[in-house]
């Protein structure tokens, strides 16, 4: 089997890169793109559903939606792939209890033969730092590596669903200390730095950003707080939702602890094939960081200037 | 001593085993929960009780207990399922997970909140996104997508009508819909309930 079909994807998009951030969706088509990784289109995908909304409302409905999206992918004969860490969650959690439950693919099955499909199962639901990390492996991507930062310090956000519940991870069950985020994010020359609590949720998940936003925004302030103490020039995630958090709920934070906080938080949020396609040497357009645009109310709402000029400065 | 022990901890584990609350984690396959010592870890961990009162421990104890006041309480919705306490806990329970089944429980029983209950009645099931970009009102949605170089739409729900109709005829076989309907009756009757108190006053 050769690389590109041993690297065939089908790309589930979700919700809030797609249709909230969609320079997210753009750095990761382009950057697998240019590792020679196929990405399929997941035709009529729906929401993953949302774990801690939609599960939380009802466990069946969730796992029978996330089976749909599953079965998606399996006609095309591909893992499913997806740049969020929700997504992850549901999909991965929805795959892992059918294949150690059998009653529940049978029941999920005798509701999906009423819409013509099936869920069959065996195919691993990946991330997309998990098809980096794990299929293509940190010396292929150090291969493409062709500009280095000199002098960038980056607080790593991994996020929760992508290492918890650890027993249906792919990381051995490391989620205390885990290390292969700082690992890709170094390969640029940018230096992962330590800060306060790093492994702490952003705030958005579990419903709570749409139950009381004021309760996630502080989430945000405490780890913008220490992202800031330590020194960082930017934020990397790899969830559109962290994404959406720590750059819209930074702005929100900004305003509702105005009182608490001094200075307002600006630290750019950086996706992570973003700055990794950057390393890459593939025009900064195509990894969604040069606005096009002049629409208002749009993100990024924290300005990316600051780490463009860092860019220009250090690659250019 | 033993006697004690049957009279004031036994007694009590007992008659919190059989509530109603706890005999659903057990037909939900939670009877694990049974193992819960109370220790405390999972608050000891949760970044949502450092800035709020929610208190895992004391939510997973009232349900056990049978003390319903649970089911109401906001509290349970301020888990951002970040999963500390199930990864910690010492005796093995995924309490992250009773959680959920708890908010299941409670959304059964008619206890969700209002914008929870639109996101999943206004906006999942009708455009099978949880965050859609489609129609006019989304229209700024789309033009950004557009100046990333991508279609308006993806190739999701957005694009495939049919695939709409899919979702919303699994969510009806399951009985999501009318778990929704009934939820939004219990809603109303219960605000309707506290009206009429108010006026009583």
């Amino acid at each position: 089997m050769n690389q590109e079909n041993q690297w065939r994807y089908g790309f589930f998009l979700g919700c809030v890169a797609p249709n909230r951030y969609p320079m997210i969706e753009s750095s990761i088509r382009a950057v697998f793109d240019h590792l020679g990784a196929e990405l399929l289109e997941l035709e009529g995908a729906a929401c993953c559903p949302a774990p801690g909304v939609f599960r939380a409302f009802h466990i069946p409905s969730w796992l029978i939606i996330a089976a749909r999206n599953i079965s998606i992918a399996e006609e095309l004969g591909v893992s499913p792939l997806t740049g969020c860490n929700g997504c992850y969650g549901t999909l991965r959690d929805a795959w892992f209890e059918m294949e150690h439950e059998p009653h529940l693919k049978k029941m999920v099955n005798e509701h999906l033969a009423k819409i013509g499909r099936k869920y069959k199962g065996n195919l691993e639901p990946k991330h997309v730092v998990q098809a980096l990390y794990l299929d293509m492996g940190i010396e292929y991507l150090r291969d493409h590596v062709k500009h280095k930062f000199k002098d960038l310090k980056v607080a790593v956000h991994y996020g929760c669903h992508i290492l918890k519940p650890s027993d249906k991870r792919p990381w051995d069950g490391e989620y205390e200390n885990p290390t292969f985020l700082d690992e890709i994010v170094e390969l640029t020359g940018a230096k992962s730095i330590n800060y306060q609590d790093k492994f702490m949720c952003c705030g958005a998940g579990g419903a709570v950003r749409t139950a009381v936003k004021e309760v996630s925004a502080d989430f945000t302030r405490e780890k913008l707080a220490n992202i800031r103490e330590a020194g960082a020039d930017i934020i990397i995630d790899v969830c559109p939702f962290c994404h959406l958090q720590l750059d819209l709920g930074q702005m929100e934070a900004n305003g509702v602890y105005k009182n608490m906080i001094g200075e307002p938080f600006k630290t750019p949020v950086i996706y992570l094939t973003q700055l990794l396609g950057l390393s890459f040497g593939i025009d900064p357009n195509k990894l969604g960081l040069i606005k096009n645009h002049n629409l208002a109310g749009v993100p990024p709402f924290i300005s990316i200037d600051p780490f463009m000029e860092i860019v220009k400065e250090q690659l250019i | 001593m033993s006697d004690n022990v049957e009279k004031y901890i036994k007694r009590n584990v007992n008659k919190g085993i059989n509530s109603r609350i706890a005999q659903k984690f057990v037909d939900a396959g939670l009877e694990v929960m049974r193992s819960c010592i109370n220790c405390g870890t999972c608050t000891g961990g949760c970044p949502s009780g450092r800035r709020t009162a929610y208190r895992t421990r004391s939510a997973i104890r009232r349900a056990l207990t049978g003390d319903e006041s649970v089911l109401s309480d906001i509290d349970i919705w301020l888990c951002s399922t970040c999963y500390y306490c199930y990864e910690r806990c010492p005796r093995n329970i995924p309490v992250t997970d009773m959680i959920i089944k708890l908010r299941n429980i409670a959304v059964e029983e008619g206890y969700i909140l209002d914008p929870h209950f639109s996101l999943a009645n206004d906006i999942f099931y009708v455009t099978g996104h949880g965050v859609p970009a489609n129609g006019e009102a989304n229209k700024k949605w789309q033009d950004l997508r557009e100046s990333y170089g991508l279609p308006p739409l993806p190739p999701t729900v957005h694009t495939h009508p049919e695939a709409v109709k899919e979702v919303q005829e699994l969510l009806k076989s399951v009985g999501f819909t009318e778990l929704m309907e009934n939820a939004a009756k219990l809603k109303g009757e219960r605000a309707k309930k506290e009206e009429k108190k108010e006026e009583v006053k």
